[in-house]
């Protein structure tokens, strides 16, 4: 059985923001903003049919300004933020802000993928409320409490992290607690994750080569991480079925795991990018599978079955496999607990600054690179029955 | 006279004097009476001639014929008044004889009638003996007849006699065994007790005898008791014992016993000999070994004074017990004194049991008990017991052998050690202690070889250490980076500058050298003069297995595995190793891959005459292995200074407000800091490695061309962006751009030459300012500043990579995005970027 071609959907600005519709789990939707100074940004949301292989788009406004990071509430499908650059006299200031999708673009602006280009009058996006924080600088991102009812946010600004309250349908935000890292230099929280674990209260961030564990309730880091990475960290991610388990990767071209309880050495490296590594997904449902983004344009989808939260060597009847899948089936039943890269994705041409696992479909991911190709994948079917079977 | 005869007759012998002519004519008298001796054969010579007048063949006739024919008549005359003269001399000399005989006849004649009348008288005599010697026989006749009764009671009473004295002997026998005993003339006694012991046996049935009896077995009893005492004593010598159980065993004490007692008394000797040794080695301390060697300890404690003070070495070893571990014996003098004192002694031991148990010639009862293989078992218990003891202690010295200094002393000991246990061998024939010497010896030299490997192994890395510290000390006093530097290390010393390639062979050289002399120290054990070298081990897994793969090979991979940890420790903390010591460590390995492995296992191989029973590592396996290593702390080296020029080019684009920027006049410094930088690895990496391959095109690639291309190409790639056109048409062109040339794999291998590596370095440096530039946001002056920057780098940088293209791409790559990143994309005059890098 012949795996699906990967589908290739070509944007035309640059873009480095990816979202997985995260509270949509029928279609297998995408969400993308754009980066560019000279035209409006946009927010592509590209849902994909699985069955026919087949693409559809549709594309929203985003004037505010060029997206850099963007995150679907987990709760009301049409509700998203967005963290862009608002340029204005020689001065660049990144805001954080949460918008509200118009509610016709569903039904009105389907279009067949042969005419792709034919986005007359995009829909804007309706504004519901700024994270304002000018008094607290850029924001590099933010977060929607995991499986919350899309009522709490976590934005990332320089060296502040804000946790605030969405109140009155959420058009009106206020800040409940801030955290602030304290340091010499300009420290400036380059990335965070928001873990599912311990009832929400655990947030994970990085600043330069350490990852640091803050207690949401009291506002006050857990643990810190020092030179997790040799240089920069540029994503993390929780395992989220494992509540210690934290994968991280960075600028010294490794993805690290490590167990939160032991933060002296990783439990595991993954050094098979040629740069850095850019973004770091678990998949949602079977933590094994762990997708990397790299600035050398791969995407690489690794097999992390030692440090899974699966039980190990399923007891695989053979016979049941069929003969398509000769090469997977060896090494597989040869050695189950094998750590293993299952396969390197090059259709990008540019570096590739996101990766997303689908929320809808756990066998299917989306990478994009800065040039504006967005690469949906799924994982091999040999591997999926191996796992499911 | 006798002149002329002599003148006349020639064939006479001339008589000259007077004793001669007398002989001459006693001669004749005598050959006229026939009692001729002495002239026989003169006269035989002379009878044939008819004309000597001397011969007894004289013709006259002829003799005259002659006389006539050959003389004259004066001659004649002469010849007759001498014959004339001859014949009345010879006519007295004839009267004078006559007259003599006749006188003696005359003397006969009267003693013969003298002896006549004495006879006579004689024969009167003989007769009256006869008679007398009649009456004599007579008179012994009747005495003989009259003592006949009287002898036969004589002959009766002697018997009596002899008898009286055997049952004296029986009598006194108590009193002569006690007194023997007093005297302690055992021997004397025993045989006493032999002569008569058949005898009492047989009349025992007699009180009297069987009280003799009875007294005689009380006494020999004790004189067994005192044998055994003295036995247990054992204060005697090896003769004086060797008596005692002879005598013991005529005394039919049983066998099995005396070998027991001899071999306890043997042993409690040897123990003192190995509890001396015991105390020559470290007082085990007394929270380690327990259970085994307590029972040992206490004794060997107390006992360490008493038996070593008596022996050669005592003032010295007397005090051994309390010394520090570092003055105590060397290996050779304990592997002596264990020689001479235990082996020796129980070689003595083996030896005079063997006589006085195994060799007696068996007779009567006594073979029948097949003693022999009775006490050879024994025998070999017993020296097994005592050797596993031995031999415990020996390894434990040879244990406490750590330093590997001198490996020649050990050898000489082992060799001693194993040599004078040959004797044993020769003595005990089947005993199992020369094989378990062997083993020791074996096993001894499997440690040193691992020993030997730990030295090397840590010589190594002093030697890293050495080198590091000579790479930092300049770098400290703010030297240039050109690689100047200064050795460190113990070795030399001296402060002249050594620069990379200097520090490399040093290195090397000193490595090998020590590869050398260890392969020299363990040499000595296979020398022809050790007698274990030609044991089958040492022959054949010693050297393959052992000092092949163990030591040469294991060292191989030793430094390939510390080199590579030099990659991985390093890679997250960042730096922790200097760069130039990864080089350094990079070449070293390569140059093991291409020649020194092939060359020390050559030597190895040679040295030991290595005969491959079993597989081996194949030089092939090591050097892929080196070179793996080699190009990983290339690789290493490449990520490390990429990373650090990374750093600068990184914190330059970050920490810089590019919106608000003035506008450029200069080339910013960081970007000839770059270029220093690059300058200044570029010469370290020359030092050791070649130059490598460039592509064909880069040597007429001069700074003219460079810079035609360079705003040709700037013309076509940017022009559409600054143009309202649509955007689709910058990402179809840059994509087709892309679609014609090769991915650029950034962390990539590199070769092993100076040009792979430098456009490694200068690659993951383009790409960091690449990725650096694309996250932030850039005004008009911004984009012209990395303009004019990446203009500077093109300038340089160029001619230190294989591929020109490569940076030309990368560089486009920076301006390209800068310029999509930038609010007012508004580029500089070429001309101008020109003049600003001319400037400098």
């Amino acid at each position: 059985m012949e795996d699906d071609a990967p589908v290739i959907y070509g944007l035309e600005f640059q873009a480095r923001a990816l979202t997985s519709q995260t509270a949509e789990s029928d279609a297998i939707r995408f969400l993308v903003g754009t980066q560019s100074l000279k035209f409006d940004n946009q927010i592509h949301i590209i849902d994909f049919d699985d069955e026919n292989n087949i693409i559809s788009k549709s594309v929203l406004q985003h004037q505010a300004g060029e997206i850099w990071h963007i995150s679907a509430s987990p709760a009301d499908k049409a509700v998203l933020a967005t963290c862009y650059n608002k340029t204005s006299e020689s001065r660049v200031v990144t805001c954080g802000a949460v918008w509200r999708m118009p509610p016709e673009w569903e039904s009105g602006s389907h279009e067949s993928p042969d005419d792709p280009h034919n986005s007359h009058n995009p829909q804007n996006l309706e504004l519901l409320c700024h994270l304002d924080n000018s008094s607290h600088g850029n924001a590099s991102c933010v977060l929607w409490e995991p499986m919350g009812d899309g009522k709490h946010v976590i934005s990332l600004a320089d060296n502040h992290a804000l946790l605030w309250d969405l109140t009155e349908s959420s058009t009106q935000a206020t800040i409940s607690s801030s955290a602030t890292l304290e340091g010499k230099g300009q420290l400036k929280f380059t990335a965070g994750k928001w873990s599912p674990h311990h009832n929400c209260t655990q947030l994970a961030t990085a600043n330069d080569t350490a990852i640091r564990g803050w207690d949401l309730r009291t506002m006050s880091q857990i643990y810190c991480i020092e030179n997790a990475h040799g240089q920069l960290v540029r994503d993390l991610d929780f395992n989220p079925n494992k509540q210690y388990y934290l994968a991280s990767c960075g600028d010294d071209c490794k993805v690290k795991f490590w167990d939160v309880r032991n933060i002296n050495e990783p439990v595991k490296n993954l050094e098979e990018h040629s740069h850095w590594v850019w973004s770091v997904r678990y998949n949602h449902s079977h933590d094994q599978l762990v997708l990397t983004g790299s600035s050398d344009s791969r995407v690489i989808l690794s097999n992390m079955v030692s440090i899974s939260s699966e039980p190990f060597g399923h007891l695989v009847d053979d016979d049941d496999l069929s003969d398509g899948e000769d090469n997977h089936q060896d090494e597989k039943t040869k050695e189950p607990l094998q750590d293993s890269i299952i396969s390197t994705y090059e259709e990008h041409e540019d570096s590739v600054y996101a990766v997303e696992w689908s929320s809808a479909d756990p066998w299917l991911f989306a990478s994009l690179s800065y040039d504006g190709r967005l690469v949906i994948n799924r994982v091999p079917r040999a591997l999926k029955y191996h796992i499911l079977l | 006279m006798d002149g002329d005869i002599n003148a006349t007759a020639p064939g006479t012998t001339p008589p000259d004097s007077d004793p001669a002519r007398k002989r001459r004519v006693h001669g004749m008298l005598k050959l006229y009476y026939g009692l001729n001796e002495e002239g026989k054969t003169v006269d035989q010579a002379e009878s044939m001639d008819p004309c000597d007048i001397n011969g007894p063949h004289f013709d006259p006739e002829v003799y005259l014929n002659k006389l006539r024919r050959e003389c004259s008549l004066g001659e004649l005359m002469d010849q007759e008044s001498c014959m004339v003269k001859q014949i009345r001399s010879l006519d007295s000399d004839m009267q004078t004889l006559v007259y003599e005989n006749y006188n003696k006849f005359i003397s006969a004649t009267d003693t013969i009638r003298k002896m006549k009348n004495d006879f006579k008288k004689m024969e009167d005599e003989m007769d009256c003996l006869s008679t007398n010697m009649a009456s004599i026989t007579d008179f012994s006749a009747r005495i003989s007849g009259t003592l006949q009764d009287q002898h036969a009671q004589i002959t009766k009473l002697s018997g009596v006699h002899t008898l009286l004295r055997k049952l004296q002997f029986l009598f006194e026998l108590p009193a002569r065994l006690n007194k023997c005993l007093e005297l302690q003339a055992y021997a004397q006694a025993v045989s006493s007790h032999r002569r008569a012991r058949c005898v009492l046996q047989q009349y025992s049935h007699m009180p009297s005898f069987r009280g003799i009896q009875d007294d005689c077995h009380a006494i020999m009893d004790k004189l067994a008791q005192e044998l055994r005492q003295k036995f247990r004593d054992g204060g005697s010598s090896a003769k004086d014992l060797s008596e005692c159980v002879e005598l013991l065993l005529q005394l039919d004490e049983p066998a099995e016993e005396l070998c027991d007692k001899f071999l306890s008394h043997a042993q409690s000797r040897l123990e003192a000999d190995l509890l001396g040794l015991e105390a020559e080695l470290r007082p085990p301390l007394s929270s380690g070994p327990t259970a085994v060697t307590d029972p040992y300890t206490g004794p060997a404690r107390r006992l360490s004074v008493e038996p070593t003070a008596g022996s050669p070495t005592g003032p010295s070893s007397l005090k051994n017990p309390f010394l520090s571990p570092s003055s105590r014996t060397d290996i050779l003098e304990f592997i002596d004194r264990g020689c001479n004192e235990f082996v020796s002694s129980l070689c003595l031991v083996i030896a005079s049991y063997q006589e006085l148990f195994v060799n007696r010639p068996q007779e009567g009862e006594m073979a029948s008990k097949n003693i022999p293989q009775m006490a050879i078992g024994k025998l070999h218990a017993f020296v097994d017991a005592l050797a596993t003891r031995y031999f415990s202690l020996v390894e434990r010295r040879i244990q406490e052998e750590k330093s590997v200094g001198d490996n020649s002393l050990l050898v000489r000991a082992l060799d001693r050690f194993h040599r004078r246990l040959q004797a044993v061998a020769k003595l005990l024939p089947g005993s199992a202690v020369p094989s378990q010497g062997t083993e020791i010896v074996v096993r001894a030299a499997r440690e040193r070889i691992k020993q030997y490997l730990a030295a090397l192994q840590s010589f190594y890395l002093n030697s890293l250490t050495d080198v590091r510290q000579a790479l930092a000390a300049p770098r400290l006093g703010g030297s240039s980076a050109g690689g100047g530097s200064h050795l460190g290390g113990p070795a030399t010393g001296k402060d002249a500058p050594a620069s990379l390639p200097e520090l490399l062979s040093t290195l090397s050289a000193s490595i090998l050298n020590q590869i050398k002399s260890v392969l020299a120290s363990v040499h000595l054990f296979t020398a022809k003069d050790i007698t274990f070298s030609n044991k089958p081990y040492f022959k054949g897994e010693f050297c393959s297995h052992g000092v092949r793969e163990s030591l040469v090979v294991n060292f191989i991979k030793f430094v390939c595995q510390s080199s590579r940890q030099f990659c991985e420790s390093a890679g997250d903390r960042g730096g922790s190793t200097p760069p130039a010591l990864l080089l350094l460590l990079s070449r070293l390995c390569l140059d093991y891959e291409t020649s020194t492995i092939t060359y020390i296992l050559t030597l190895t191989d040679e040295q030991f005459l290595v005969q491959h029973h079993s597989p081996v590592t194949a030089v092939t396996a090591l050097c892929g292995e080196a070179r793996e290593a080699a190009q990983r702390l290339l690789n290493h080296y490449v990520k490390v200074q990429g990373l650090i020029i990374s750093q600068m080019l990184r914190k330059s684009v970050e920490t810089r407000d590019w919106v608000n920027t003035i506008e450029p006049r200069n080339v910013r410094a960081v970007m000839k800091r770059v270029v220093e930088d690059t300058t200044s690895i570029d010469v370290q990496v020359g030092l050791l490695y070649e130059e490598g391959v460039r592509k064909a095109h880069s040597s007429d690639s001069s700074k003219r061309t460079f810079s035609v291309y360079s705003s040709s190409r700037q013309q076509t790639r940017y022009a559409p962006s600054y143009t309202p056109s649509a955007p689709m048409d910058t990402n179809l062109l840059s994509n087709i751009h892309k679609l014609f040339s090769e991915r650029v794999e950034i962390f990539s291998p590199v070769e092993f030459n100076k040009v792979s590596v430098l456009t490694g370095i200068i690659k993951i440096s383009l790409k960091t300012f690449l990725e650096c530039v694309r996250l932030r946001t850039f005004g008009r002056y911004g984009l012209q500043q990395i303009q004019v920057d990446c203009h500077y780098l093109q300038m340089y940088l160029w001619r230190f990579v294989s591929d020109e293209n490569l940076v030309h791409f990368l560089l486009d790559e920076i301006v390209g995005s800068t310029a999509h990143r930038c609010l007012d994309p508004a580029p500089m005059e070429q001309s101008v970027i020109e003049v600003i890098c001319e400037r400098g």
